[in-house]
Formats: structure tokens, sequence, C-alpha cells
């Protein structure tokens, strides 16, 4: 990493963000800043909150029945939790990528890769054009020029699972949220994903959630730790691979966790 | 002594087997035996009279159903108009609020209206309807006809939301697609096929409804001109031929039936083969 | 808004669809959201609030009935409009009756139809028969009734009649002369439409108990029949009662088959092949020519009478269903 991250503009910033489920709280008060046109990884073990975590980031979280948030997200200063603002536009333009791709059953590649645009009611003007971009963005265009008549769901999981990160890039979102994108794909796929996020790097800001630490040090360029609902440790990727604070942070890394 | 036991045991077994398979015959024996009379009595009179003619004065033989079938037809199209928009939509809320107290309140509801008998509603629309606008019309009997859809389609769209995956809904708000646009052109769409057979299954059981129709929209013997007048229709009409003196009228009915038959049995046949058509794609 | 540091671009068009999504974040709320949710929940109310206008209207409607006849309304024996005497039990003594001997005749063929089907049927006979039992439900009531009074009725009047009183002349339920039409014409008919009901529902209830019972029994050396008695009826028999329920709520709205093959006379009489008359006839036949406003209000009374057993009789029965259902989610691996 060199002096420019310094200078990098926090282009999310969450300030005591909570989240429940009903009753139950599941995010504690997390502070975080997110650097514009950096790839940040959420990491920690399984239940300690980071989906939740990136769900809040652009309003998915309430999308599920009786949960709620307090606290505030800042979209380049603007809280996306303010009572005036419209949680579809929050959507546009943080756009995310999901565990599990989920192309729509009953949509052919090409119009999977539109979807976004039409369902929000945009004029195509050259979907020729268009198409081709938001698949070659994603390494796909070789692999499914000659058949994006057939259906989303007939490709492989990586196959769909770039197609979804196509989908969602085609609404030039600013921010991308990735939930866990490769923990159903095989290593091969993965790499590919993670070449992805490399490139995609440079014009969007990425928040990537992984249980796979390998993977965080392969693709961030900050990671946060969470534990129990809690930010434990935040900061930049080779730091808190290398030298971390936090005595849990260096066990959950080195593996020693119970 | 034992193996004699094991014998009389299978025994009972057999006999309860064929115990039910006789049943199953029991319960077919009238659906064949109505098939039967139906088509073999009604085709007869199915000739282009039948279509496109007025029916004769009382006793005179001749004439046709021409403004039962159109009747029909505008009486079945009224109450799609009438059930099936609020009943879909009515579906989307059981399926995302059903679990609000109103949300079971409105469930509750629709299964008990699904329950009242058809003659009921008959007179509900009677009271509500015939007495306001003075006379008896189509559209008092596409309302009654409605009612008996509403919770049916309901229901049915209910079942079958809950089957579209979460992952879809939330790609499209991800995607951020307003709720509402998610909402029809994803969650509902998807489940579309589904939907259309309850739908059809709705309205199959409508056509043939006679009791809501004797006070909502009467009968006619001329073709109604316009949805606010007394309107005829094939169940109406086969009942009140059923009962008349008349050898003509009792095969007119029977002709009327067949058509009436063919039309419900086409809805259910197709109902199915789309509901196999879905299964067997996925 | 940050949008200059972009290496990858986009054609045209997708600058132009930025510029028009990510405007600002929205100071308004977003009302075609807040419409969509309006509409659906009015969609709900609109079945929530016909159910109570129905209760309503016909409460209403009755009202002078209620005033002038009181109780003795239902106890009545004479129902004769032209001299102002409503009783209603003649009717109410018909539909009771024909629902009965309907369930009598129905049940133990709709139980073996459900057994037969959820159990026994090989698995390409199961999918034709469920089809066939469902169009039996699909045919209209009306098309029952026509051929119910040309086909059925002459048949009972020839052969099943005879027969009945040869045998059990001796009982009054079985004498008098023959016509076909009447009671017994009324619940045959009636049999036949509530057997699909039954059965189907009967069919669920009977598929929701889990399949690891029917083998644990199996495994024990049972017989087919066995093990469905051991382990799968005791389990479902409140959702099977429920199924019997659903099928008399049927019965006893059910109007035009009925009315084509009863008789419509309103009289008590012990035999079964004397005409009768039921509440929903009653209704059918002189609703739309009923003459002064207490004729119309004792009918309306019948209709409330009616609606009010038939979504009791539903609501049990959807207890009795659900419960056999919930259970057997819980009791699934």
């Amino acid at each position: 990493m060199n002096a420019e991250d310094a200078r990098a503009l926090p282009k999310l910033q969450t300030l005591g963000l909570c989240a429940f489920f009903g009753e139950s709280q599941v995010l504690g008060g997390i502070d975080l800043e997110i650097a514009e046109h950096r790839v940040t990884a959420v990491i920690g073990p399984s239940g300690c909150g980071k989906s939740t975590f990136v769900r809040c980031l652009n309003r998915m979280h309430e999308v599920v029945p009786h949960a709620r948030v307090s606290g505030q997200v800042l979209l380049e200063s603007q809280d996306i939790y303010a009572r005036d603002v419209d949680p579809v536009r929050v959507r546009r333009r943080v756009g995310m990528v999901f565990q599990k791709a989920n192309p729509f059953p009953t949509l052919s590649i090409r119009d999977n890769v539109f979807a976004g645009l039409r369902l929000n009611g945009i004029q195509i003007d050259d979907p020729d054009t268009l198409l081709e971009q938001s698949l070659r963005r994603v390494a796909l265009w070789d692999e499914v020029k000659d058949h994006l008549g057939r259906a989303g769901t007939s490709l492989s999981g990586g196959q769909q699972q770039r197609l979804c990160i196509a989908r969602s890039l085609a609404l030039e979102p600013e921010v991308l949220l990735m939930d866990e994108p490769c923990s159903a794909l095989d290593p091969i796929a993965t790499a590919r994903v993670e070449e992805l996020i490399h490139e995609l790097r440079q014009s969007y800001t990425i928040v990537i959630v992984t249980h796979n630490m390998q993977q965080a040090a392969r693709v961030a360029d900050f990671t946060a730790f969470f534990y129990l609902g809690k930010l434990v440790e935040y900061g930049r990727t080779d730091v808190i691979f290398t030298r971390p604070k936090e005595r849990r942070t260096e066990d959950y890394i080195t593996g020693r966790f119970g | 002594m034992r193996l004699e036991r094991y014998a009389w045991r299978r025994l009972v077994d057999r006999a309860v087997r064929a115990g039910c398979v006789l049943s199953m015959g029991l319960a077919l024996l009238p659906l064949c035996s109505v098939l039967y009379y139906v088509f073999s009595r009604g085709v007869g009179g199915l000739d282009l009279a039948f279509f496109s003619e007025l029916p004769k004065p009382v006793g005179e033989p001749g004439g046709g159903m021409a403004p039962a079938i159109t009747g029909t037809l505008k009486l079945v199209g009224l109450s799609c108009l009438f059930a099936i928009p609020p009943g879909v939509l009515a579906g989307v809320y059981l399926s995302e609020r059903g679990e609000t107290r109103f949300g079971r309140v409105a469930r509750f509801a629709a299964d008990v209206l699904s329950g009242v008998p058809s003659i009921t509603v008959g007179l509900f629309v009677y009271a509500v309807v015939v007495t306001t606008m003075k006379h008896f019309s189509a559209f008092a009997g596409g309302i009654a006809l409605a009612v008996l859809m509403l919770p049916t389609i309901a229901r049915s769209t209910e079942e079958l939301l809950k089957l579209v995956p979460e992952a879809l809904r939330e790609a499209a708000l991800g995607l951020g697609v307003p709720h509402w646009r998610a909402t029809i052109r994803v969650v509902l769409r998807t489940a579309a096929p589904g939907i259309a057979v309850g739908v059809m299954l709705a309205v199959a059981r409508a056509a043939g409804e006679t009791a809501p129709l004797l006070f909502t929209a009467f009968n006619n013997r001329f073709a109604a001109e316009s949805l606010f007048e007394p309107t005829a229709s094939l169940p109406v009409s086969i009942y009140t031929y059923a009962l008349s003196p008349y050898e003509d009228w009792h095969r007119q009915a029977w002709s009327a039936a067949l058509v009436l038959l063919l039309v419900v049995l086409l809805l259910n046949v197709s109902a199915r083969l789309l509901v196999r058509h879905r299964v067997g794609g996925r | 808004m940050a949008s200059s540091g972009r290496t990858v671009g986009g054609a045209a068009s997708l600058l132009r669809a930025r510029s028009k999504l990510l405007a600002r974040l929205g100071s308004e709320r977003n009302w075609a959201d807040f419409l969509f949710r309006r509409v659906t929940w009015l969609c709900a109310l609109l079945v929530v609030t016909t159910l109570g206008s129905i209760a309503l209207t016909m409460a209403i409607a009755s009202l002078p009935a209620f005033r002038e006849l009181g109780a003795g309304f239902v106890f009545g024996t004479v129902w004769d409009p032209a001299r102002r005497i409503f009783g209603a039990l003649p009717f109410v003594y018909g539909t009771v009756v024909s629902s009965l001997l309907a369930l009598l005749l129905s049940v133990p063929v709709s139980l073996g139809i459900a057994i037969y089907l959820s159990e026994l049927a090989p698995d390409w006979l199961r999918n034709v028969l469920g089809f066939l039992v469902e169009l039996l439900a699909a045919v209209p009531s009306v098309v029952y009734g026509l051929w119910g009074i040309f086909v059925l009725s002459p048949w009972l009047r020839d052969s099943i009649q005879p027969l009945l009183s040869d045998w059990f002349g001796f009982l009054p339920a079985f004498s008098g002369p023959a016509h076909g039409f009447g009671m017994l014409a009324g619940g045959v008919v009636l049999a036949i439409m509530i057997t699909p009901t039954i059965a189907s529902v009967g069919r669920e209830v009977l598929r929701a108990v889990p399949l690891s019972l029917r083998e644990a029994a199996l495994a024990l050396g049972a017989t087919r029949w066995e093990s469905v008695r051991i382990a799968v009826l005791p389990l479902a028999r409140s959702g099977l009662i429920g199924a019997t329920l659903l099928g008399l709520g049927r019965a006893l709205g059910e109007t035009m088959a009925i009315t084509l093959v009863i008789g419509n006379r309103a009289e008590i009489s012990a035999s079964l092949f004397a005409p009768g008359y039921t509440m929903a006839s009653v209704l059918a036949n002189e609703f739309s020519e009923a003459t002064g406003e207490l004729h119309l209000a004792a009918l309306a009374e019948i209709g409330l009478l009616l609606f009010v057993v038939t979504v009791l009789l539903n609501l049990l029965a959807r207890v009795l269903v659900f419960r056999v259902a919930a259970g057997s989610a819980r009791g699934r691996p």
C-alpha cells in the first residue's frame, strides 16, 4: 500500500450502527469508514454479524420481517437512514451481490444483464454494446456470447455469480457489496471472481464479506474483523494479517479460535 | 396357529384394499354416468341454431341458446374483471404481511368466505346491488360470481407467492428496484403460471354456478343489449329448461349442459396440463 | 457526486442512465411503494368487508322476521306465504336429513378413496384417479341436477326404491309410494357432490402424516392396512373429521342439484321416499317472487341461518384440518 491510501476519502461511513432482528441485537455500535475505490473485506466467524453489516449498508437488512436498524450510515456524508431518504435510491447507488447466485430464472442471460435497467424503467439506447461491455467486464462474454438467449440459470455456478455481478454493474453503482460471493463456488471459479474484484477496484468501492481469510488477504486493501456483533479491529489488510493489535484477531487469523 | 393368524391378517388387508378400490369405482360410476348422459343426450342438439338463435316462446319447439351463451361469457368476463385484480393483490398482501394481526384476520376471512353457500352470496348481492339499481343485470351477476372467486384467487395466489424464493425478491431489491416493481415484475411474474392455474380453476367453478345468478343476472329470453339488463346464462337456462314440461327444452338443456361441461372440463384439463408442464420444466 | 475517477467508463447510454439514477438519494418518500402497499392492503380489506357485509346485510334483511315471528320461526311446521304463516322447520328438517343422508352414503366411500389414493394406489394411477376425483368436483351443480331429474330419479324409482321397500318396508323411512324425486334422491345427489371434497381433503390429511411412521409399522411386520390403521389413522383422525365437516358444509349450502330432485314440498315426513324441501331450495324458488316484506324477511332469516351454520362448520373443520397439518409439519425430519 502506498501513501495514496491515506488521502482516499471515506465513501461510506457508519456511526454507531446497530442492527436487530425483533428483540435480539445482532450488531452493536459499529463505527467504520470505507475508503473509496478500495476493497474492504469483512471477516469473522459465522454468526458474527458480518452479513448483516453489509446488508445495512444498502438498507437490505430491513427487507427481512421484524428487522430494524439504529445509528447512521453516511454515503458521501449523507445519512442513508435519514427519514426522507428512499431506500430504493440507496440501493441503486450501492449495489449488492448475494451469497448464492440468484439470476432471474424466467429471463435469458441477455435479459438478466438488462434486468436492473429494465425494472427501473430506464431506456437502453444501445443494448448490444451495453451487453457486450457488461459481460466483458465480468469476463463472461467469451463464454456466453453464442447463447445469450439461454436461461440465466443454465450457466454454471461461477458463471451465474459473474452474471449477477454484471447485472449489478449494468446499473453503474458506486459501491458494490458482495456477501460471500464465492462461498458456493469451486476454486477455479473463485479465482475468476477474485481477479474480477481486483479489476473492479479501479472504478468501484467494494465491500466483500468472506469467511475465507486467504481470500481477504488476497483481494482486500482494508480488513475489518467482526466478532459477536462488534467490530474488533479494522485496518490495512497487511497490518491486520501480520501485526494485529487485538488478541482475538490474532487468535482468529491464526486459526486458534474456539 | 401363528400362520393361520397371519393368513387372517392378510385376508383383512386384502379385504380393505378391495374395499378401497370399490370406493374408487363407486365414485367414478356417477362421473361416468353424468359424462355419458350429457354427451349422448346433448350432442344431438348442438346445431347451428343452438348457438345462433334466440329461444322460442314458451312451448314452441326450435330456437337456440345464443343469449345464454353470450350471457355466460359476459358474466364470466365481468367476474374476472372484478375478482382477479383484487384477488391477486390481496394474495400479495397475505404473502407479504400475512403474519400481522390484520393479515391473519384477512386470511381467516378469505377461508370463511370460500365456505359461504353460493345462494347466500346471491341474496347478498341482490340486497346490495339489485335493490339499489332497481333491476337485475349482468353487472350484478358478475359481482356475485366475483365474490365467489375472490377468496379462492387470493388464497391460491398467496400459497404460490410463498413458493417464490426470497433470493429473487432480494436480487431485484438489491438492484435498486422499488418494492412494487419487484413484486409485480419479478415475484408475480415468476409465480404467474401457478396463479393462472388458480384463476382458471376459480373461473371454471364460477362459470357453472347457478344459485347466485338467480336473483342477480336473472334471465332473459332475448339478447341483453347492455350489461345493465337482465341477462340469460347457460346454468340458469339449464335450470329453467329442466323444470319445464317440454321435451324440446329438455333436449336443449342437455345440449347446454354439454357446452357448459366442455368449458369446465377444458379449463380443468388445461390447468392440470399447465401444472404438469411447469413442474416438468423445472 | 464523485464519479469522475472512473476508469472503466460506459457507453453514452450508460452515463445517461447513471445521471438519471444518481441525481440524489431522494428527498421525497417513495410514493409508488407507499401506494402499492396501500392498494394491496385495501384488497385484503375488501375480502374482510365482503364477509362482514354479507353477515350484516342478511341480519338487517331478516330483522322484520325476527321481530314479528321470534323464535317460533325455527320451530313452526307450516309454511304458507299466502296466509302469512312462516314456519321454517320443514326446511331445516329437509336440509339436515338430506345432508346427514349424504354423509352416511359418502363418508365410507370418501375415506376409502382417500386411503386408496394416499396409501395404496400405484404412482401412475394416483395422479389419474386424483384428477378424476377433481373432475367429480368440477361438474357444475346444475348439471348434477339435470342428471338427477332425468337419470338418477327414474333409476331410483324403478330399481332401488322397490328393492328397499321389499326388504325394509317395515321401517317408516322406506315406506310410501316411490316417486323417484324426494329426500332419497336429494341425499344421493348430495353424496356424489361432497365425495370429492371429503376425499381430497382427507387425502391431504393422510399425506401429512410422516412417512417414517408408516415405515416403522411396516418394519414391525404390519400389513399395509395395519400400518394405516395403527400409524396413520390415529394421527389423522381429527383432520378426517374436519374433512367430513367441510363436506357437510358443502351439502348444507348446496342449492341447484338438490332443488331439482328433492321434490320441493314443505312437509316433514318420516319417509325418505317422500318429497322434502331444503333451506337453500326455498331461497332459490321463492326469493325472486316473494310477496310482501315479511315473506322476504323470513327468507332472509333462512339465508342468515344457513350462513351462520355453514360458517361455524367451516371454522371448526379448518381448525381440525389445520391441527393435523401443523402437527405433522413439526414431526417431519
